[in-house]
């Protein structure tokens, strides 16, 4: 079992009593902290006193790395940040080094990226809602949620032959244009998923248990998002209604139609609603792309075999299923980069733990670290 | 077949003319900063130096750069370039705030009593590149373990474990 018990210690409360703390080590190899994370939190009885998140478990230098490998060969690092999202991550760095090196995508790839980049954010957002599901103990909803993202990860894999890290999209355009077949196979699944997604939404969000597990929990105030520097589903359930798509927008996405799910409460509820309203909306996004895409090249012409950027610096950002994730690149000429820098929005978000914990219970700690979704590929690079 | 000229990547519709409502903005009320602001690759971005930094960031998120995006530093090896990175919903744009800290005195005031999202990112940056961060709450290391020697971002950073990689090109 991995929840230890580290210390106990002994506090006097207002009125002189003894009233024992008790601090407890959960994680980081632990089936309910999504991946490695370790908290330490301090409990009065079974009411969380203060939680601190300890990450870097997973911390591999992909920074550094990157300094050593020319600016192709980072783009499967870049797969590994955020690995249940890695269409999104491979973009945003993609789109740093083309703003770096004054490189224009022909718009069938753009189209193309918009279209992975949406299936992505269903399949990620379909793993947190997923996520909050076993972690509330509803597994079965945890199954129909993966349900949906199996269909997704299938479509990857018949695009570049990939479930998890796919490599695709690369500075200048993708790495290939679309098999036969794949439009018509994507829209069948797009044309499929939202009522599947309003079921998932009925069943799970609907249940009386999961509503009683969740509302109220891990209330996030509008002013603390945005002081706090939360931004996705995490800011958007608050009520702030930041999203990169609309506020900052980038490639074909002023062309679609589309809204911005936002939430109320700012609780464990509402994030994970938004995050199942903002798969809906991706459905919209999907079935216009493939209506509007057209035939072309899906790579920039006469894109060198080693980017050698000028020197200078820049960054570029996208709205992934996290929150704003952003890549800042800074090249001194050579193939390779100088220094890159990834801001990821799971490890700005992940600072709200300790916050957003206190006064919950531990099972709420839980439900609570689910909801803020994070992966710590991107937390820990 | 649709043509080549698709739309411009490197620099999103209205751009041009959200920097410039920006640099209007930016003169008019802090005309000292004017200067200091430039734009480069479609982005803007502002250069001052280490005792100015605390007051222009506040001038800037008094301005409409109310969101935090992150801190970070390059190793330029006399000095190190710290950059801040913010968020404006108000102009649609974000901007860099860079300022340099010499290699033989890596510190700087921090800036968590204005956006306390800078918290993890200081300690990320104080981890990674060494560079102390006067008046943070809590200045210890994040992603690395707390008794690891060194700052691994530096340039000169050297570890008997780390296999070089060969040169491919």
């Amino acid at each position: 079992m991995t929840i230890e018990i580290e210390s106990r210690r002994s506090v006097t409360d207002e009125a002189g009593r003894g009233v024992d703390e008790l601090v407890v080590n959960i994680g980081p190899s632990h089936p309910s902290t999504h991946g490695v994370c370790r908290v330490i939190a301090h409990l009065d009885g079974e009411v969380v006193v203060k939680a601190e998140p300890v990450i870097g478990y997973l911390h591999r230098g992909i920074e550094k790395m990157a300094e050593n490998r020319t600016y192709l060969q980072v783009v499967p690092l870049t797969d590994r940040l955020d690995y249940v999202g890695s269409m999104y991550a491979n973009w945003a760095y993609c789109r740093a080094v083309e703003r770096l090196a004054d490189i224009r995508v022909p718009e069938r790839a753009e189209y193309i990226r918009v279209i992975v980049c949406e299936l992505q954010r269903i399949a990620s957002h379909m793993m947190g809602v997923g996520a909050s599901g076993a972690d509330t103990g509803a597994f079965t909803a945890f199954v129909y949620a993966f349900d949906i993202r199996e269909r997704i990860v299938e479509l990857f894999e018949l695009l570049c032959g990939a479930r998890l890290t796919y490599n695709y999209v690369r500075p200048g355009g993708v790495s290939a244009d679309l098999p036969d077949g794949w439009i018509e196979a994507c829209r069948a699944v797009v044309r499929a998923a939202p009522a599947r997604l309003r079921e998932l939404d009925d069943l799970f969000f609907g249940n009386y248990i999961a509503a009683g597990r969740m509302r109220g929990i891990g209330v996030l105030s509008a002013e603390d998002a945005v002081a706090w520097g939360a931004t996705g589903p995490v800011a958007r359930g608050s009520g702030v209604p930041f999203d990169l798509r609309k506020d900052d927008p980038y490639s074909v996405y002023p062309r679609l139609d589309f809204d911005v799910p936002v939430g109320e409460s700012g609780d464990a509820f509402d994030r994970g609603r938004v995050k199942l309203f903002e798969s809906i909306e991706s459905c919209r996004i999907i079935e216009q792309a493939l209506d509007q895409i057209e035939a072309g090249p899906v790579k920039a012409s006469g894109l060198p075999r080693l980017i050698r950027p000028r020197p200078g610096d820049a960054y570029d950002h996208i709205e992934s299923a996290r929150g704003s994730l952003g890549v800042y690149l800074v090249s001194d000429g050579s193939p390779r980069p100088y220094r890159m820098k990834v801001r990821s929005p799971a490890f700005c978000n992940l600072q709200l733990l300790g916050r957003l914990a206190v006064g919950h219970t531990v099972s709420d700690l839980v439900v609570i670290l689910g909801s803020l979704d994070p992966v710590f590929g991107e937390v820990d690079r | 077949m649709s043509d080549l000229s698709a739309i411009p990547v490197p620099v999103p519709a209205d751009a041009g003319s959200s920097l410039e409502v920006l640099r209007e903005a930016l003169c008019s009320v802090h005309p000292d900063l004017c200067p200091l602001f430039s734009i480069e690759f479609a982005d803007s971005v502002l250069m001052v130096s280490r005792a100015q930094l605390h007051a222009t960031a506040a001038k800037l998120k008094e301005l409409g750069f109310e969101r935090f995006g992150f801190v970070t530093a390059v190793d330029f090896g006399d000095d190190f370039e710290l950059v801040y990175r913010l968020q404006s919903t108000r102009f649609g744009v974000g901007m860099s705030l860079k300022t340099e800290v010499p290699r033989d005195e890596p510190a700087i005031e921090t800036i968590t009593d204005l956006w306390p999202a800078a918290n993890w990112h200081e300690r990320e940056v104080y981890d990674l590149m060494g560079i102390e961060f006067i008046g943070h709450p809590d200045l210890r290391r994040i992603l690395l373990p707390d008794d690891w020697v060194g700052h691994p971002l530096r340039k000169d950073y050297h570890d008997d474990d780390v296999i070089p990689r060969p040169d491919y090109i």
